[in-house]
Protein backbone atom coordinates (compact mmCIF):
# COMPACT_ATOMS: atom_id res chain seq x y z
CA UNK A 1 0.00 0.00 0.00
CA UNK A 2 2.86 2.13 1.14
CA UNK A 3 4.90 1.63 -1.98
CA UNK A 4 6.71 4.29 -3.11
CA UNK A 5 9.42 4.27 -6.01
CA UNK A 6 12.14 6.60 -7.03
CA UNK A 7 12.31 8.50 -9.77
CA UNK A 8 14.05 11.02 -11.56
CA UNK A 9 12.11 14.68 -12.78
CA UNK A 10 12.69 14.88 -16.12
CA UNK A 11 10.22 18.03 -16.97
CA UNK A 12 7.91 20.44 -15.37
CA UNK A 13 4.42 21.06 -16.87
CA UNK A 14 2.84 22.82 -14.96
CA UNK A 15 3.79 25.21 -11.53
CA UNK A 16 0.87 25.18 -9.91
CA UNK A 17 0.22 24.78 -6.23
CA UNK A 18 -2.48 21.97 -6.45
CA UNK A 19 -2.14 21.19 -10.17
CA UNK A 20 1.94 20.93 -10.02
CA UNK A 21 3.08 18.21 -12.92
CA UNK A 22 5.87 16.85 -14.07
CA UNK A 23 7.36 13.95 -16.19
CA UNK A 24 9.20 11.73 -13.87
CA UNK A 25 11.19 9.02 -15.64
CA UNK A 26 11.51 5.32 -13.62
CA UNK A 27 14.25 2.77 -15.14
CA UNK A 28 13.63 3.98 -18.59
CA UNK A 29 9.64 4.33 -18.10
CA UNK A 30 8.22 8.35 -17.62
CA UNK A 31 5.09 9.00 -16.31
CA UNK A 32 3.16 12.47 -15.55
CA UNK A 33 3.45 13.21 -11.59
CA UNK A 34 1.73 15.39 -9.41
CA UNK A 35 4.24 17.59 -7.63
CA UNK A 36 2.40 19.93 -5.46
CA UNK A 37 4.23 17.96 -2.12
CA UNK A 38 7.75 18.74 -3.68
CA UNK A 39 7.71 22.07 -5.29
CA UNK A 40 11.18 22.61 -4.92
CA UNK A 41 11.84 19.74 -6.76
CA UNK A 42 14.32 20.31 -9.75
CA UNK A 43 14.79 19.20 -13.13
CA UNK A 44 17.34 16.05 -12.50
CA UNK A 45 16.52 15.43 -9.04
CA UNK A 46 15.08 12.14 -7.19
CA UNK A 47 11.25 12.06 -5.87
CA UNK A 48 9.57 9.16 -4.31
CA UNK A 49 6.50 8.72 -6.05
CA UNK A 50 3.29 6.95 -4.16
CA UNK A 51 0.08 6.82 -5.94
CA UNK A 52 0.95 8.95 -8.39
CA UNK A 53 2.11 12.01 -6.53
CA UNK A 54 5.87 12.73 -5.24
CA UNK A 55 5.79 12.87 -1.45
CA UNK A 56 9.29 14.08 -0.53
CA UNK A 57 12.70 14.38 -2.06
CA UNK A 58 15.90 12.01 -2.29
CA UNK A 59 18.76 13.82 0.19
CA UNK A 60 21.32 12.25 -2.35
CA UNK A 61 24.22 13.74 -0.02
CA UNK A 62 22.62 11.31 2.26
CA UNK A 63 22.32 8.32 0.16
CA UNK A 64 25.90 8.85 -1.36
CA UNK A 65 26.94 9.35 2.63
CA UNK A 66 24.98 5.78 3.46
CA UNK A 67 26.36 3.52 0.29
CA UNK A 68 30.35 5.14 1.46
CA UNK A 69 29.87 3.70 4.43
CA UNK A 70 28.75 0.70 3.17
CA UNK A 71 31.82 0.03 0.92
CA UNK A 72 34.39 1.28 4.15
CA UNK A 73 32.85 -1.47 6.47
CA UNK A 74 32.64 -4.20 3.50
CA UNK A 75 36.69 -3.11 3.41
CA UNK A 76 37.17 -3.36 6.83
CA UNK A 77 35.79 -6.73 7.03
CA UNK A 78 37.07 -8.06 3.81
CA UNK A 79 40.66 -6.88 5.65
CA UNK A 80 39.51 -8.81 8.54
CA UNK A 81 38.49 -12.29 7.22
CA UNK A 82 41.53 -12.59 4.72
CA UNK A 83 44.07 -12.03 7.47
CA UNK A 84 41.27 -14.73 9.59
CA UNK A 85 40.07 -16.79 6.97
CA UNK A 86 36.85 -16.38 7.87
CA UNK A 87 34.32 -18.65 7.15
CA UNK A 88 31.78 -16.37 6.24
CA UNK A 89 30.70 -18.16 3.04
CA UNK A 90 28.49 -20.09 5.50
CA UNK A 91 26.53 -16.94 6.54
CA UNK A 92 23.62 -16.49 3.78
CA UNK A 93 20.45 -15.96 3.07
CA UNK A 94 18.53 -19.00 2.52
CA UNK A 95 15.88 -18.41 -0.09
CA UNK B 1 17.00 1.19 -10.52
CA UNK B 2 18.78 4.10 -8.59
CA UNK B 3 18.24 4.19 -5.23
CA UNK B 4 16.83 0.86 -5.09
CA UNK B 5 19.48 -1.51 -6.64
CA UNK B 6 22.64 -0.45 -4.80
CA UNK B 7 19.95 -1.66 -1.26
CA UNK B 8 20.29 -5.07 -2.65
CA UNK B 9 23.56 -5.75 -2.69
CA UNK B 10 24.03 -9.38 -1.53
CA UNK B 11 27.42 -8.65 -0.42
CA UNK B 12 26.77 -5.91 2.07
CA UNK B 13 23.19 -8.13 3.33
CA UNK B 14 25.39 -11.01 4.31
CA UNK B 15 28.03 -8.63 6.52
CA UNK B 16 24.78 -7.36 8.14
CA UNK B 17 23.58 -10.39 8.86
CA UNK B 18 26.73 -11.50 10.49
CA UNK B 19 26.62 -8.83 12.65
CA UNK B 20 23.35 -9.46 13.85
CA UNK B 21 23.87 -13.02 14.90
CA UNK B 22 26.85 -12.04 16.68
CA UNK B 23 25.02 -8.78 18.67
CA UNK B 24 22.04 -10.52 19.71
CA UNK B 25 22.37 -12.59 22.65
CA UNK B 26 18.82 -13.23 22.76
CA UNK B 27 16.01 -13.56 20.19
CA UNK B 28 14.31 -9.75 20.35
CA UNK B 29 11.11 -9.53 19.55
CA UNK B 30 10.77 -6.95 16.82
CA UNK B 31 7.77 -5.76 15.01
CA UNK B 32 7.16 -3.57 11.64
CA UNK B 33 4.06 -1.87 11.28
CA UNK B 34 3.99 -1.74 7.21
CA UNK B 35 2.75 -4.19 4.82
CA UNK B 36 5.89 -3.51 2.08
CA UNK B 37 8.08 -4.19 5.04
CA UNK B 38 6.61 -7.28 5.74
CA UNK B 39 6.58 -8.67 2.49
CA UNK B 40 10.52 -7.35 2.04
CA UNK B 41 11.31 -9.34 5.15
CA UNK B 42 9.55 -12.54 4.13
CA UNK B 43 10.64 -12.56 0.55
CA UNK B 44 14.05 -11.58 0.59
CA UNK B 45 14.17 -14.54 3.40
CA UNK B 46 15.32 -12.37 5.73
CA UNK B 47 12.22 -13.64 8.21
CA UNK B 48 13.92 -17.52 8.07
CA UNK B 49 17.63 -16.38 8.06
CA UNK B 50 16.83 -14.92 11.45
CA UNK B 51 14.53 -17.82 12.99
CA UNK B 52 15.78 -17.99 16.56
CA UNK B 53 18.13 -15.18 16.19
CA UNK B 54 15.43 -12.30 16.48
CA UNK B 55 12.14 -12.80 16.11
CA UNK B 56 10.13 -10.82 13.44
CA UNK B 57 6.42 -10.07 14.10
CA UNK B 58 3.97 -8.27 11.67
CA UNK B 59 2.24 -5.14 13.22
CA UNK B 60 -0.67 -3.77 11.62
CA UNK B 61 0.59 -2.11 8.65
CA UNK B 62 -1.87 -2.57 5.91
CA UNK B 63 -4.63 -0.14 5.80
CA UNK B 64 -6.86 -1.96 3.36
CA UNK B 65 -6.47 -4.75 6.49
CA UNK B 66 -8.18 -2.60 9.45
CA UNK B 67 -10.55 -0.77 6.79
CA UNK B 68 -13.77 -1.85 9.27
CA UNK B 69 -16.37 -4.71 7.29
CA UNK B 70 -19.16 -1.60 7.60
CA UNK B 71 -16.93 0.92 5.70
CA UNK B 72 -16.96 -1.58 3.29
CA UNK B 73 -20.44 -2.83 3.54
CA UNK B 74 -21.03 1.34 3.23
CA UNK B 75 -19.22 1.47 -0.42
CA UNK B 76 -21.23 -1.72 -1.66
CA UNK B 77 -24.24 -0.36 -0.61
CA UNK B 78 -23.47 2.88 -2.54
CA UNK B 79 -22.33 1.08 -6.35
CA UNK B 80 -25.75 -1.25 -5.41
CA UNK B 81 -28.51 1.10 -4.22
CA UNK B 82 -27.71 4.62 -5.55
CA UNK B 83 -25.80 3.66 -8.43
CA UNK B 84 -22.25 5.46 -7.68
CA UNK B 85 -19.01 4.55 -9.68
CA UNK B 86 -16.63 3.76 -6.67
CA UNK B 87 -13.10 4.37 -7.59
CA UNK B 88 -10.46 2.45 -4.94
CA UNK B 89 -7.16 0.90 -5.07
CA UNK B 90 -6.86 -2.57 -6.13
CA UNK B 91 -6.33 -4.19 -2.67
CA UNK B 92 -9.86 -2.61 -1.49
CA UNK B 93 -12.18 -4.36 -3.84
CA UNK B 94 -10.97 -7.71 -2.65
CA UNK B 95 -11.61 -7.19 1.09
CA UNK B 96 -14.82 -9.09 2.20
CA UNK B 97 -17.15 -6.81 3.94
CA UNK B 98 -19.70 -8.72 6.42
CA UNK B 99 -21.76 -10.30 3.27
CA UNK B 100 -19.60 -9.69 0.07
CA UNK B 101 -16.63 -7.91 -1.46
CA UNK B 102 -16.34 -4.78 -4.07
CA UNK B 103 -15.27 -7.54 -6.25
CA UNK B 104 -17.92 -9.77 -6.07
CA UNK B 105 -20.57 -6.72 -6.18
CA UNK B 106 -18.62 -5.25 -9.40
CA UNK B 107 -19.23 -8.89 -10.85
CA UNK B 108 -23.06 -8.26 -10.23
CA UNK B 109 -23.09 -4.95 -12.47
CA UNK B 110 -21.85 -2.62 -9.91
CA UNK B 111 -19.56 -0.01 -11.21
CA UNK B 112 -16.53 -0.41 -8.94
CA UNK B 113 -13.51 1.20 -10.67
CA UNK B 114 -9.85 0.14 -10.08
CA UNK B 115 -7.34 3.09 -9.62
CA UNK B 116 -3.47 3.89 -9.44
CA UNK B 117 -3.81 7.29 -8.04
CA UNK B 118 -6.38 8.82 -5.74
CA UNK B 119 -6.37 11.97 -8.70
CA UNK B 120 -7.73 9.36 -11.37
CA UNK B 121 -10.96 9.55 -9.35
CA UNK B 122 -11.29 13.15 -9.82
CA UNK B 123 -10.69 12.87 -13.67
CA UNK B 124 -13.44 9.96 -13.60
CA UNK B 125 -15.74 12.43 -11.61
CA UNK B 126 -14.88 15.28 -14.53
CA UNK B 127 -15.27 12.63 -17.43
CA UNK B 128 -18.88 11.39 -16.13
CA UNK B 129 -20.27 14.44 -14.62
CA UNK B 130 -23.81 12.65 -15.14
CA UNK B 131 -22.21 10.29 -12.27
CA UNK B 132 -21.92 10.11 -8.58
CA UNK B 133 -18.11 9.21 -8.42
CA UNK B 134 -17.31 8.00 -4.56
CA UNK B 135 -13.34 7.55 -4.13
CA UNK B 136 -13.13 5.28 -1.36
CA UNK B 137 -10.05 6.72 0.11
CA UNK B 138 -7.93 4.31 2.37
CA UNK B 139 -4.44 3.99 3.33
CA UNK B 140 -1.79 5.26 6.12
CA UNK B 141 -0.02 8.86 6.41
CA UNK B 142 1.73 8.03 3.05
CA UNK B 143 -1.43 8.08 1.46
CA UNK B 144 -3.39 10.84 3.07
CA UNK B 145 -1.72 13.77 0.89
CA UNK B 146 -2.84 11.95 -2.33
CA UNK B 147 -6.27 11.99 -1.23
CA UNK B 148 -6.29 15.41 0.08
CA UNK B 149 -4.74 16.58 -2.67
CA UNK B 150 -7.78 15.06 -4.85
CA UNK B 151 -10.19 16.91 -2.73
CA UNK B 152 -7.99 20.08 -3.10
CA UNK B 153 -8.17 20.25 -6.61
CA UNK B 154 -12.06 18.82 -7.00
CA UNK B 155 -12.81 22.13 -4.86
CA UNK B 156 -10.66 24.12 -7.28
CA UNK B 157 -12.74 22.08 -10.16
CA UNK B 158 -16.06 22.83 -7.95
CA UNK B 159 -16.68 19.54 -8.99
CA UNK B 160 -20.64 18.77 -7.31
CA UNK B 161 -20.29 14.96 -8.24
CA UNK B 162 -17.11 14.08 -6.35
CA UNK B 163 -17.09 12.99 -2.79
CA UNK B 164 -15.06 10.57 -0.70
CA UNK B 165 -15.59 7.60 1.69
CA UNK B 166 -12.41 8.22 3.88
CA UNK B 167 -11.11 5.31 5.98
CA UNK B 168 -7.45 7.00 6.42
CA UNK B 169 -5.66 5.56 9.78
CA UNK B 170 -2.51 6.52 11.14
CA UNK B 171 0.84 4.43 12.30
CA UNK B 172 1.58 5.67 15.38
CA UNK B 173 -1.68 5.66 17.69
CA UNK B 174 -2.00 2.30 16.01
CA UNK B 175 1.97 1.26 17.53
CA UNK B 176 0.32 3.16 21.06
CA UNK B 177 -2.70 0.54 21.15
CA UNK B 178 -0.42 -2.40 20.23
CA UNK B 179 2.42 -1.64 23.40
CA UNK B 180 -0.99 -1.02 25.53
CA UNK B 181 -2.02 -4.44 25.65
CA UNK B 182 -1.78 -6.84 28.09
CA UNK B 183 -0.18 -9.71 26.26
CA UNK B 184 2.08 -7.11 23.93
CA UNK B 185 5.62 -8.61 23.47
CA UNK B 186 7.11 -6.01 21.32
CA UNK B 187 10.55 -5.09 22.51
CA UNK B 188 11.53 -2.82 19.01
CA UNK B 189 10.03 -1.76 16.39
CA UNK B 190 10.61 -1.18 13.06
CA UNK B 191 8.85 2.37 11.89
CA UNK B 192 7.58 2.54 8.60
CA UNK B 193 9.77 4.60 6.09
CA UNK B 194 7.16 5.82 3.62
CA UNK B 195 5.25 6.83 6.47
CA UNK B 196 8.13 9.07 7.94
CA UNK B 197 8.64 10.47 4.44
CA UNK B 198 5.60 12.08 5.02
CA UNK B 199 5.12 12.58 9.04
CA UNK B 200 9.31 12.67 10.27
CA UNK B 201 9.66 11.04 12.96
CA UNK B 202 9.91 13.99 15.83
CA UNK B 203 6.74 12.72 17.45
CA UNK B 204 8.31 9.13 17.41
CA UNK B 205 10.62 10.17 20.41
CA UNK B 206 7.75 10.46 23.00
CA UNK B 207 6.82 7.10 22.41
CA UNK B 208 9.82 5.43 22.60
CA UNK B 209 10.70 7.57 26.12
CA UNK B 210 7.35 6.29 27.36
CA UNK B 211 6.74 2.80 26.67
CA UNK B 212 11.48 2.02 26.97
CA UNK B 213 11.23 0.98 23.26
CA UNK B 214 13.59 1.46 20.43
CA UNK B 215 12.06 2.73 17.34
CA UNK B 216 14.07 2.62 14.16
CA UNK B 217 12.74 4.22 11.10
CA UNK B 218 13.74 1.88 8.23
CA UNK B 219 13.14 1.37 4.34
CA UNK B 220 11.87 -1.46 2.12
CA UNK B 221 15.72 -3.24 0.33
CA UNK B 222 17.39 -5.51 2.29
CA UNK B 223 19.90 -3.77 2.92
CA UNK B 224 17.62 -1.39 4.40
CA UNK B 225 15.42 -3.96 6.89
CA UNK B 226 19.08 -5.16 8.18
CA UNK B 227 20.24 -1.86 8.61
CA UNK B 228 17.24 -1.58 11.08
CA UNK B 229 16.93 -4.32 12.65
CA UNK B 230 20.72 -4.49 13.59
CA UNK B 231 19.89 -0.86 14.55
CA UNK B 232 17.06 -2.31 16.94
CA UNK B 233 19.09 -5.10 18.45
CA UNK B 234 21.92 -2.96 19.33
CA UNK B 235 20.18 -0.69 21.27
CA UNK B 236 18.56 -3.32 22.86
CA UNK B 237 21.52 -4.82 23.73
CA UNK B 238 22.86 -1.91 25.32
CA UNK B 239 19.50 -1.11 27.11
CA UNK B 240 18.95 2.23 25.57
CA UNK B 241 16.20 2.96 23.74
CA UNK B 242 15.92 6.03 21.58
CA UNK B 243 14.39 6.75 17.79
CA UNK B 244 16.77 6.65 15.04
CA UNK B 245 16.20 6.83 11.29
CA UNK B 246 18.03 4.21 9.21
CA UNK B 247 16.52 5.82 5.89
CA UNK B 248 18.11 8.95 6.07
CA UNK B 249 18.29 9.40 2.15
CA UNK B 250 14.08 9.54 2.16
CA UNK B 251 13.12 10.74 5.19
CA UNK B 252 13.70 13.79 7.01
CA UNK B 253 13.08 14.54 11.15
CA UNK B 254 10.06 17.04 10.74
CA UNK B 255 8.97 15.31 7.28
CA UNK B 256 7.40 16.87 4.07
CA UNK B 257 6.07 20.39 5.53
CA UNK B 258 4.45 20.69 1.96
CA UNK B 259 2.80 17.61 2.14
CA UNK B 260 1.72 17.73 6.03
CA UNK B 261 0.39 21.57 5.09
CA UNK B 262 -1.83 19.78 1.95
CA UNK B 263 -2.86 17.06 4.71
CA UNK B 264 -3.87 18.89 7.63
CA UNK B 265 -5.75 21.66 5.19
CA UNK B 266 -8.16 18.99 4.22
CA UNK B 267 -8.26 16.64 7.30
CA UNK B 268 -8.30 16.48 10.87
CA UNK B 269 -7.24 14.13 13.26
CA UNK B 270 -10.28 11.57 14.83
CA UNK B 271 -10.93 8.84 17.17
CA UNK B 272 -11.71 5.85 14.39
CA UNK B 273 -12.52 2.13 14.11
CA UNK B 274 -10.13 -0.21 13.08
CA UNK B 275 -10.51 -3.85 11.75
CA UNK B 276 -9.45 -6.20 14.50
CA UNK B 277 -8.51 -3.18 17.31
CA UNK B 278 -11.88 -1.60 17.76
CA UNK B 279 -11.43 2.04 18.09
CA UNK B 280 -8.20 3.89 18.20
CA UNK B 281 -7.73 7.14 19.67
CA UNK B 282 -6.67 9.76 17.36
CA UNK B 283 -6.43 6.84 15.32
CA UNK B 284 -7.58 8.20 11.85
CA UNK B 285 -8.21 11.55 9.93
CA UNK B 286 -11.76 13.11 8.65
CA UNK B 287 -13.01 15.25 6.37
CA UNK B 288 -12.62 19.39 8.27
CA UNK B 289 -15.74 21.05 8.00
CA UNK B 290 -15.11 23.65 5.14
CA UNK B 291 -15.00 20.31 3.03
CA UNK B 292 -18.03 18.55 4.49
CA UNK B 293 -19.41 18.86 1.60
CA UNK B 294 -17.08 16.31 -0.02
CA UNK B 295 -17.69 13.56 2.17
CA UNK B 296 -19.81 10.48 1.04
CA UNK B 297 -21.10 9.83 4.75
CA UNK B 298 -22.90 13.58 4.53
CA UNK B 299 -23.84 13.32 0.71
CA UNK B 300 -25.38 9.28 1.36
CA UNK B 301 -26.76 10.09 4.71
CA UNK B 302 -29.28 7.69 4.74
CA UNK B 303 -27.34 5.11 4.03
CA UNK B 304 -24.38 5.51 6.47
CA UNK B 305 -27.08 4.74 9.25
CA UNK B 306 -28.28 1.98 8.16
CA UNK B 307 -25.04 0.08 7.34
CA UNK B 308 -25.09 -3.55 8.91
CA UNK B 309 -22.52 -4.57 11.39
CA UNK B 310 -21.57 -8.15 11.73
CA UNK B 311 -18.91 -9.96 14.32
CA UNK B 312 -15.42 -10.90 12.30
CA UNK B 313 -14.90 -14.36 11.58
CA UNK B 314 -11.25 -14.10 10.82
CA UNK B 315 -8.24 -14.22 13.38
CA UNK B 316 -6.68 -10.94 11.60
CA UNK B 317 -7.02 -9.33 14.74
CA UNK B 318 -3.93 -11.52 16.47
CA UNK B 319 -2.19 -11.84 13.73
CA UNK B 320 -2.26 -7.78 13.52
CA UNK B 321 -1.25 -7.34 17.28
CA UNK B 322 1.91 -9.70 16.64
CA UNK B 323 -0.46 -12.47 19.20
CA UNK B 324 0.14 -14.85 16.86
CA UNK B 325 2.02 -15.58 13.37
CA UNK B 326 0.07 -16.04 9.91
CA UNK B 327 1.29 -19.79 9.89
CA UNK B 328 -0.42 -20.47 13.63
CA UNK B 329 -3.93 -19.63 12.04
CA UNK B 330 -5.79 -23.19 11.61
CA UNK B 331 -7.52 -21.72 8.86
CA UNK B 332 -4.35 -20.48 7.30
CA UNK B 333 -3.98 -21.90 3.42
CA UNK B 334 -6.57 -24.74 4.33
CA UNK B 335 -9.71 -22.70 4.01
CA UNK B 336 -8.25 -19.55 3.85
CA UNK B 337 -6.04 -18.92 0.68
CA UNK B 338 -5.40 -16.00 -1.78
CA UNK B 339 -8.36 -17.06 -3.60
CA UNK B 340 -10.81 -17.77 -1.49
CA UNK B 341 -9.46 -15.39 2.10
CA UNK B 342 -11.60 -15.32 5.30
CA UNK B 343 -10.27 -12.11 5.98
CA UNK B 344 -8.37 -8.67 4.96
CA UNK B 345 -4.85 -9.93 5.45
CA UNK B 346 -4.79 -12.89 3.11
CA UNK B 347 -6.57 -10.75 0.80
CA UNK B 348 -4.43 -7.52 0.33
CA UNK B 349 -0.97 -7.91 -1.68
CA UNK B 350 0.14 -6.47 1.44
CA UNK B 351 -1.20 -8.84 4.29
CA UNK B 352 0.84 -10.57 6.29
CA UNK B 353 -0.99 -13.80 5.63
CA UNK B 354 -0.61 -13.26 2.37
CA UNK B 355 3.27 -12.99 2.32
CA UNK B 356 3.50 -15.90 4.28
CA UNK B 357 0.89 -17.44 2.12
CA UNK B 358 2.94 -16.23 -1.14
CA UNK B 359 6.33 -16.76 0.17
CA UNK B 360 6.37 -19.66 2.71
CA UNK B 361 3.90 -21.41 1.27
CA UNK B 362 3.57 -24.51 3.50
CA UNK B 363 0.47 -25.11 5.86
CA UNK B 364 1.04 -25.91 9.39
CA UNK B 365 2.40 -29.37 9.89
Amino acid sequence: MCLGVPGQVIEWLQRDPTFGLAVVEFAGVRRQIHMACVPEAGVGDYVVVHAGIAICHVDEAEAARTLAEFARLEQLHTDADSSLQSDSESDGLTS
Amino acid sequence: MRHVDEFRSSSTCLRLLKQIRETASVPWVLMDVCGGQTHGLVKSGIEQTLAGVVELIHGPGCPVCVTPAEAIDFAIQLVTEENVLLATFGDMVRVPGSRQSLMQARSMGADVRVIYSPIDAVTLAQQHPDRQVVLFAVGFETTAPATALAVLQASEQRLGNFSLLVSHVRVQPAMEAILQMPDCRVQAFLAAGHVATVTGFHELGSLSDRYHVPVVVTGFEPVDLLMGILDCVEQLEAGSCRVSNQYGRHVQQRGNRAAQAIVERVYQVATTPWRGFGQIVEGGLRLREPFASFDACNRFQSLAETAERDPDVCRAADVMAGRIKPKQCPEFGITCTPDAPRGAPMVSSEGACAAYYRFQNRPPQ
